[in-house]
């Protein structure tokens, strides 16, 4: 990793914006990395360079100008590449997609380039967001830079390895399952998923769109927090948007956990009845345990507490997210974008542009989202997931009449060696811990915590109800100074 | 509830049709597989009576999200520039006279 | 015009119960009628809803269906929806859209945007001019797709060659409009819709122009035996692009019925298209297993819930509907059919004036049914309008004159006593009058003892003869009435 001597977010802004330093000069030193350690990583698709080039040439003009050039100053940051970019290809790593370059940018994307940030690149991921290692790319599988024999994580692993490996300072992901921080738990960075709603959809490629949304990647949690506030608030082009001002989060950091009342979730956090469940790795769930105790040295009160429905997650969410998937990848049929395989009629040429555009596990959720919203089983499948989804809510929201906030593993294991979840439904199984936000909308954050086997990192998951961003970063913030605490001092025993 | 019926490849060759994916043989033979044990998951929310639980497709109870009947005051930001019109007509796949050419349909729209 | 008289109020309606079937059978019809709302920008993008338009220049990234786009409704159009919810009385309530799934190169995002067990209007009623009722079963929002042209050598859809799909269309807010199953004839259809369409120009919620297509009406068609209450598998007919045409589609796909019934066949439930050409329906689409459209509700949209208050705004704002007006008229003792063509003329708050200042119901009417069909009558002063009625009816103008008169009136303008007087229509004095029929007596003798003794034929007939011959005398300008009162008496002394 290279990321040491790259400057973090809060530092490029502030020397971009008193002049220490030029946007172009941020932005060239990131190319080279890029250009230098990208053919082994390929965390992106497309590097923006000249577009990368010409903003950053904005954001000094305007600093030399002496207009304000915004909080994110300078700032490079990679796409996830089902986000839509002007001008840039946006392929959602799909092959139906593989030459469409749109014609708008998604709402984020505006927001960062109006706060001054560089759009540095699109970055790879599981094809159209479906999959949990990144190995669903159509265009070749990310490489974890903390051992690149191994998986970045997935959907988002490009975002996750381009902030790990230095490349930008933050990138955007999605989440719609764990795809922001089950990557980030993988690759060792922070990723967070916000309130559903509190993050603009428009201009996200959709995958399921109950459950989609938007958030950052960074190296620290500050920096996760200084593009939240840029990313967040009311779009008039999202229905779904949540219609209140942004409540900022960077002024309550470092505000502490004292008096937080933090619950462990029995369901998620592996340990069943004491013992490590099924697909839980030992060191995982004895980190998150670890993370449970500095929340209460720093003066929370935690305790163990139960959620029933959490376990039923996975399943209403393997209904839920592909029904959704089957109508939102409907219109990729070679008719207006994208691949085209010509037939003899309509109907020929739409089914062999799909069959030839889309990868396998694409047509396998898209063929099941079809079949759970058919006529004959929508009530056994989709009405039913729709019905858990309301009982998880309850459930939640009724925990957090007693909690401030919940925690978890991110991930039942570390990141794993490439092929090693051949079995679609072995792979399922590792977004368990981060399905269940999706599916109430709540907001949660993977944090860095410790190592777990090979001495790869682990992520911790803190989980709040919505639009509890704020506590969630405070404890966030926590477990980043009790994680490097640990760290320092297994260092120092290490090396005496 | 009663133990599910497998999936057949009938099933599958179905579903295929429904979402216009061609499948071979071997996809056949694959995907039920695949997609029957998505299914044995699914069927574990058994466990759990929801029958008098309403149905969640939304997070928040957010309702009456509306747009003014206006199109947008700054041509070009909002995509209804002629710039827009001629990048989203190139990236057609086959365009002629700036339509979206596509070969004869099988019958009519429903 | 043909497109006037083909659909203006019942012109060419009959009255129903027309037999187009065999003895014994009855037709069973529910319509479908789909109608463009009349807002400035599409029902979920900002793109602007335009009728005509080279093709794709009404388009943005939401209505092409672009990746990552996301609909946003037109507050208008829901609007206008409930307006139209409003005037066929119906419960107006919380409402989801839905997506109806299906592949189809005119529809961007292969799946409609439409509403499907929560619509916004349910459980309304139109009643006719002709005095029967449909029952309105829901009237939901949806958006429009695009349009496909196809380009080969015979114009038919199973031509080979290829098709061009223009997307100026695609997501243009409509409101659908389904009836219950309450028609039973093709006058009472034509009937049905051209009330429908009178409503929602009336209240600004379409133009309503068939011919344009933003009024488009499928029919759903079934057969049954008389004094059975079954209901028997239907055919949805679709194309059907002008109230004739629904009328000879309605009446052939019912004969096709009870032939399939007769010949111990019966039909299956398929949507079929009308060939105007032909004056035929043919199968349209026949992957009946196919069609699953799997519903659900669309993650990319909220619920609405109108409230109290703003159902009551726009209930408040409601012009008067054509049922109101047709009844004001009623309430002045007005023939329906004349208060219905006064209505669908638009000049019913004309003919109210008028009548309100003391003209005569009928001659008003008969004026609005005769005289009336042209630019302008509109403009008409109804205090004028009045006057010259009385005018009429108090023998002071004959028909023809009044005709005249009226027609400059509402050219030009002014009081019917002027321009009567500038064309000399001065009521002939009765004394002058008098002695131009005695004249006329004197030189015709013959005829005058045929007149005065002859049979009750030969009286009439007579009476003619001296009827035209005074009236070639003063050219036209003696009261016809008049004449005959002076006749009857010189024939009685």
């Amino acid at each position: 990793m290279s990321d040491a001597q790259m400057p973090t977010a809060a530092e490029i802004a502030a020397d971009v914006r008193t002049g220490a330093t030029t946007a172009i000069d941020v932005v060239e030193r990131h190319l080279a990395l890029i250009a230098s350690s990208d053919t082994e990583i390929h965390a992106f698709h497309t590097v923006a360079e000249e577009a990368a080039r010409s903003a950053a040439a904005g954001v000094d003009e305007a600093v030399a100008a002496g207009r304000d050039p915004g909080p994110l100053a300078g700032v490079p940051v990679a796409i996830k590449d089902n986000m839509c970019t002007r001008g840039i290809p946006t392929t959602c790593s799909s092959k139906i997609l593989e030459n469409w370059v749109p014609p708008y940018d998604a709402t984020v994307v505006t927001r960062l380039r109006e706060a001054g940030a560089i759009v540095i690149g699109k970055t790879n991921l599981d094809e159209f967001a479906m999959g949990s290692s990144t190995e669903n790319s159509a265009f070749g599988p990310t490489r974890n830079p903390v051992d690149p024999t191994r998986v970045p994580g997935g959907s988002s692993g490009g975002s996750a390895a381009a902030v790990a490996a230095g490349f930008a300072p933050l990138s955007l992901g999605s989440d719609t399952g764990g795809s922001i921080r089950q990557p980030a738990a993988l690759c060792g960075v922070v990723g967070m998923k916000p309130t559903y709603g509190s993050v603009s959809r428009y201009g996200l490629v959709a995958f399921a769109s109950s459950l989609d949304q938007i958030g950052p990647f960074s190296t620290s949690v500050a920096e996760s927090a200084l593009a939240f506030d840029v990313l967040a608030g009311p779009d008039g082009r999202d229905s779904t948007s949540i219609p209140q001002p942004h409540q900022p989060v960077l002024p309550v950091l470092g505000e502490g956990v004292e008096g937080l009342r933090i619950g462990i979730i029995n369901e998620l956090s592996g340990r069943a009845g004491g013992d490590i469940a099924e697909g839980f790795e030992s060191e995982v769930v004895a980190q998150a345990e670890a993370a449970a105790d500095a929340l209460t040295a720093a003066g929370a009160k935690v305790d163990e507490v139960s959620i029933p429905s959490a376990v039923a997650g996975l399943s209403a969410y393997y209904m839920i997210a592909p029904a959704e998937a089957s109508s939102n990848l409907a219109r990729y049929d070679g008719v207006r974008y994208g691949l085209r395989h010509d037939g003899p009629n309509t109907a020929s040429m739409m089914a062999a542009s799909r069959t030839a555009g889309f990868g396998d596990e694409v047509k396998r959720r898209i063929m099941v989202g079809t079949y759970a919203l058919s006529a004959g089983y929508y009530d056994a499948f989709y009405g039913k997931a729709q019905r858990i989804r309301t009982l998880m809510i309850t459930e939640f929201d009724k925990v957090y009449e007693d909690f401030d906030l919940l925690l978890s593993p991110t991930s039942p294991c570390v990141a794993f060696p490439f092929g090693a979840k051949a079995d679609p439904i072995t792979m399922y199984y590792n977004d368990v811990c981060t399905i269940p936000s999706n599916l109430t909308g709540h907001p949660a954050i993977s944090v860095p915590f410790g190592t777990g086997e090979a001495g790869l990192p682990v992520g911790v998951q803190i989980l709040g109800p919505m639009l509890a961003e704020g506590a969630i970063y405070r404890a966030a913030e926590v477990l980043e100074q009790a994680a490097a605490k640990l760290a320092g001092a297994s260092a120092n025993e290490g090396g005496q | 509830m009663a133990s599910r019926e497998p999936l057949t490849r009938q099933d599958v060759t179905d579903v295929a049709e429904l979402a216009l994916l061609n499948l071979s043989d071997d996809d056949l033979d694959r995907y039920t597989g695949q997609l029957d044990a998505v299914f044995d998951l699914a069927s574990k929310l058994d466990q759990f009576d929801v029958s008098e639980v309403p149905p969640t497709s939304h997070p928040f109870g957010l309702v009456n999200v509306f747009r003014a009947d206006s199109p947008p005051s700054s041509v070009g930001i909002d995509g209804t520039d002629d710039n827009v019109r001629q990048e989203a007509l190139a990236s057609g796949p086959d365009v002629e006279d700036n339509q979206f050419k596509v070969p004869p349909a099988l019958g009519e729209s429903p | 015009m043909s497109t006037q008289s083909e659909t203006s109020t019942q012109t060419d309606t009959e009255p129903f119960e027309e037999s187009v079937l065999p003895e014994g059978w009855e037709l069973v019809v529910g319509l479908e009628v789909h109608a463009e709302l009349a807002t400035e920008t599409k029902m979920f993008s900002p793109a602007k809803n335009e009728f005509g338009g080279e093709p794709n220049t009404n388009i943005h990234p939401v209505c092409l269906g672009l990746p990552g786009t996301l609909p946003v409704v037109n507050k208008k159009a829901v609007e206008l929806s409930i307006r139209v919810g409003l005037a066929l009385g119906c419960t107006i309530q919380r409402c989801i859209w839905a997506r109806k799934n299906y592949f189809y190169p005119d529809m961007p995002k292969d799946y409609q945007i439409s509403q499907y067990d929560q619509p916004l209007n349910v459980d309304g009623r139109l009643d006719l001019p002709s005095g029967s009722s449909v029952g309105i079963e829901r009237a939901h929002m949806e958006e429009d797709t695009g349009k496909s042209t196809h380009i080969g050598t015979s114009g038919r859809i199973h031509d080979a060659g290829y098709s061009l799909v223009d997307y100026n269309r695609a997501g243009v807010p409509l409101i659908e409009i389904v009836s219950r199953p309450d028609i039973r004839g093709p006058e009472q259809a034509k009937e049905y819709v051209d009330e429908l369409r009178s409503i929602l120009v009336t209240i600004g919620a379409s133009d309503g122009k068939m011919e344009e297509g933003s009024l488009r009406v499928d029919a759903n068609v079934s057969v049954r035996p008389v004094g059975s209450d079954e209901l028997r598998t239907r055919c949805e007919v679709k194309n059907v692009n002008s109230l004739r045409s629904l009328g000879r589609a309605i009446t052939y796909e019912a004969q096709r019925h009870v032939d399939l019934y007769n010949a111990g066949d019966s039909p299956r439930l398929e949507t079929r298209h009308w060939d105007e050409e032909d004056g035929r329906t043919r199968s349209g689409r026949s992957k009946e297993d196919a069609e699953d459209y799997r519903y659900f509700a669309d993650p990319d949209l909220v619920p609405i819930e109108p409230s109290k208050e703003w159902i009551d705004e726009i209930r408040a704002a409601l012009p008067a509907l054509p049922r109101d007006r047709r009844n004001a008229l009623l309430a002045r003792n007005a023939d329906p059919h004349a208060a219905a063509m006064a209505v669908a003329r638009d000049l019913d708050r004309l003919a109210l004036d008028a009548i309100d200042a003391g003209a005569d119901v009928d001659s008003v009417l008969k004026h609005v049914a005769n005289n009336l069909a042209v630019d302008g009558a509109e403009t008409l002063d109804p205090a004028a309008f009045a006057e010259l009625v009385k005018m009429e009816t108090g023998g002071a103008l004959t028909a023809t004159q009044a005709k005249q008169v009226l027609a400059e009136m509402v050219e030009k303008g002014g009081e019917p006593a002027r321009i009567a007087q500038s064309h000399g229509f001065e009521a002939m004095d009765t004394g002058e009058l008098e002695s131009l029929v005695d004249q006329v007596i004197a030189d015709n003798p013959e005829e005058w003892e045929r007149f005065v003794g002859g049979d009750d034929k030969a009286r009439q007939k007579m009476q003619g003869f001296f009827t035209g011959q005074i009236m070639k005398a003063t050219k036209g300008q003696a009261d016809g009435k008049i004449v005959n009162q002076l006749l009857m008496a010189k024939a009685k002394s």
